[in-house]
């Protein structure tokens, strides 16, 4: 899927990716969306595009564990994030939400803002200007969960198949 | 070769031998949220099953917006409030006992040896009584509710050895906020660290939680401190002893080894807008600001009210400063009001708050400007964390708050004549 570079340094927290003061109201994803990294680059809310990528340096995702972080990423289109680091709570709720995250340096240092780029994430694959790079595969229970569009679905087939393992055991 | 504390325990949990990196699948023995309870209903909802599996687990604080400031929030408390009664969760504490790090600390809920998840990154906070405390997201927590079994993968351990003693008007805070400044706010990603020497030992179980709080602000996973008498004594007073302590083998392996001595250590400053962003007072010294806060998960329990009150004794606070007192929990404020200290912070000047997270979020209480400046003992200072993107948040411990709101700029506590 193709897609435009949002570019950002390190230490991206989650405060400024979703501002506390929206933490404890019931919004919708579409809403969250609306309020995505307004403390650090108010433009994104209003130009972000689905299929674009972040692309960022270190520690993406620190602070807080908010999960509307991820939430209001996905929700307002973000294909995947492509980091030096993540955060470890940001990190599971990416994954959690069905939001594929990479490590990946070169990537990192490669692109720019604004840069054209063509994600292909079954293959793990990811062209821009003519340069192909490969993604670090996920691991096998983080592809389930992305699979099965976040771990709450995941979980509600896990409970409902072993719903379905007793019945037939009985 | 011997083992970490995370290794042993998270392997003790599983039933196999683990190493750092290995993911294991446990069971938590506690499992927290606050305000956020109601969004985790919504995902618990979605799951296809009614009742969580064992409401003995949950434990349930309301401490971010209490009470509630708008009909949002009151509505957001109601959802959780009914809940907590269809599924018959015993450990809810409503409005009327403080932050959820420190009501579930006083409550004995985090016992050595056990293991606690929390929908709140300053989960870390209980490594200070010997638990494995580790912090998730929301989805998470829900999925736990229902399979009462999570994902983790074993962390390596960075150890901080503490070595000398802190001088006079220095602490916790100061220790931890050389260590980030020092190291990085990444540092410890995806890693614990345990604390130890002989500058850990002196701490008290207050002081310990102030380190196990922050390391959140350097990435860990979980912080760790080995229970000691200290420990024994606090879960004995609470009639607790069906604990089992794990600790980590002399010759564990560690990732790495940092060394601190705390004798010649001033207080620090974390200044806007990271965590790491840390300089000695003495560089920051003069700095006016316009609101002070003491309080908040890491530093609003006795002996932080304590020290504050000691400074400000007597005195006024600079006309131009707010200064905000929150108590850490409503067990915290009590002793604090038998103490006399409510009187002296009210004679002062400050305004004291209900126990709560009040504004160290930025959702209520004492919200910032555009352009206003705020010095406080919290852990974090991120831009926008405490209401407009344009003001500015100083970390410090309650001593140099407490000097700096006398003199309406950031004062070094150790000029304090007293």
């Amino acid at each position: 899927m193709k897609g435009k570079v949002w570019k950002y340094g390190d230490n991206v927290n989650t405060d400024v990716i979703f501002p506390g003061k929206y933490t404890y109201s019931p919004l919708t994803p579409e809403e969250m969306a609306q309020h995505a990294l307004e403390d650090l680059d108010p433009e994104f809310a209003r130009q972000v595009r689905p299929g674009d990528i972040i692309v960022a340096g270190r520690n993406f995702g620190c602070g807080s564990s908010r999960e509307q972080a991820a939430i209001c990423l996905k929700a307002a289109g973000v294909q995947a994030i492509i980091a030096r680091s993540f955060a470890r709570i940001f990190f599971r709720n990416a994954i959690n939400q069905g939001l594929p995250v990479f490590v990946q340096e070169e990537v990192v240092a490669g692109l720019n803002q604004g840069d054209e780029v063509d994600l292909e994430l079954e293959k793990g694959e990811l062209v821009a200007g003519g340069k192909r790079w490969l993604l670090p595969p996920l691991p096998l229970m983080v592809l389930k969960i992305i699979k099965a569009g976040g771990l709450i679905p995941y979980t509600r087939q896990k409970l409902a198949d072993s719903r379905e393992d007793e019945k037939k055991r009985t | 070769m011997g083992q970490t504390f995370s290794e042993k325990i998270l392997g003790k949990r599983a039933g196999q031998k683990v190493k750092a990196g290995d993911i294991v699948v446990v069971s938590p023995d506690r499992i927290l949220s606050h305000d956020n309870t109601a969004a985790i209903i919504n995902e618990f909802r979605k799951l296809g099953i009614s009742q969580v599996r064992d409401p003995e687990k949950l434990v349930i604080v309301l401490d971010h917006v209490v009470p509630a400031s708008s009909e949002k929030y009151a509505q957001n408390h109601k959802i959780i409030r009914e809940f907590v009664r269809e599924q018959r969760v015993r450990n809810f504490f409503d409005i009327n006992h403080g932050i959820c790090h420190q009501v579930l600390s006083e409550h004995g809920l985090a016992a050595p040896g056990t293991i606690v998840i929390g929908a709140d990154s300053h989960t870390t906070t209980y490594g200070a009584f010997g638990a494995f405390s580790v912090g998730v997201g929301r989805s998470e927590v829900a999925s736990v509710w229902a399979t009462d079994e999570l994902w983790l993968r074993v962390p390596e351990t960075i150890k901080i050895n503490l070595e000398g003693q802190l001088p006079p008007w220095v602490y916790a805070k100061d220790i931890i906020l050389k260590i980030i400044g020092d190291q990085g706010a990444d540092k410890a990603n995806y890693q614990a660290v345990e604390f130890s020497g002989p500058g850990a030992k002196a701490l008290s179980l207050a002081s310990r939680m102030v380190l196990c709080n922050m390391a959140a602000e350097m990435g860990a996973k979980n912080a760790y401190f080995h229970p000691d008498k200290k420990v024994f004594d606090f879960f004995q007073e609470l009639g607790i002893s069906d604990y089992e302590v794990v600790t980590s083998d002399e010759d564990a392996q560690y990732s790495e080894v940092i060394n601190l001595n705390l004798d010649k250590l001033e207080p620090q400053v974390a200044c806007p807008h990271t965590v790491d962003n840390v300089r000695p007072v003495s560089e920051v010294e003069g700095l006016p600001f316009h609101q002070a806060l003491i309080g908040t998960c890491t530093n609003g329990r006795l002996e932080d009210l304590e020290v504050a009150a000691q400074i400000l004794r007597g005195k006024k606070v600079h006309p131009q400063v707010r200064v905000l007192i929150i108590p850490a929990s409503q067990k915290e404020l009590l002793k604090a009001l038998e103490k006399g200290l409510i009187k002296i912070f009210n004679e002062s000047g400050c305004v004291v708050i209900n126990p709560g997270c009040g504004p160290c979020l930025g959702a209520h209480q004492g919200v910032l400007a555009p352009g206003e400046v705020a010095l406080s003992t919290a852990n974090r200072n991120f831009r926008g964390r405490m209401g407009s993107r344009d003001s500015f948040i100083y970390l410090a411990s309650p001593a140099t708050v407490a000097a700096s709101a006398i003199e309406g700029r950031i004062k070094d506590p150790r000029k304090c004549l007293l």
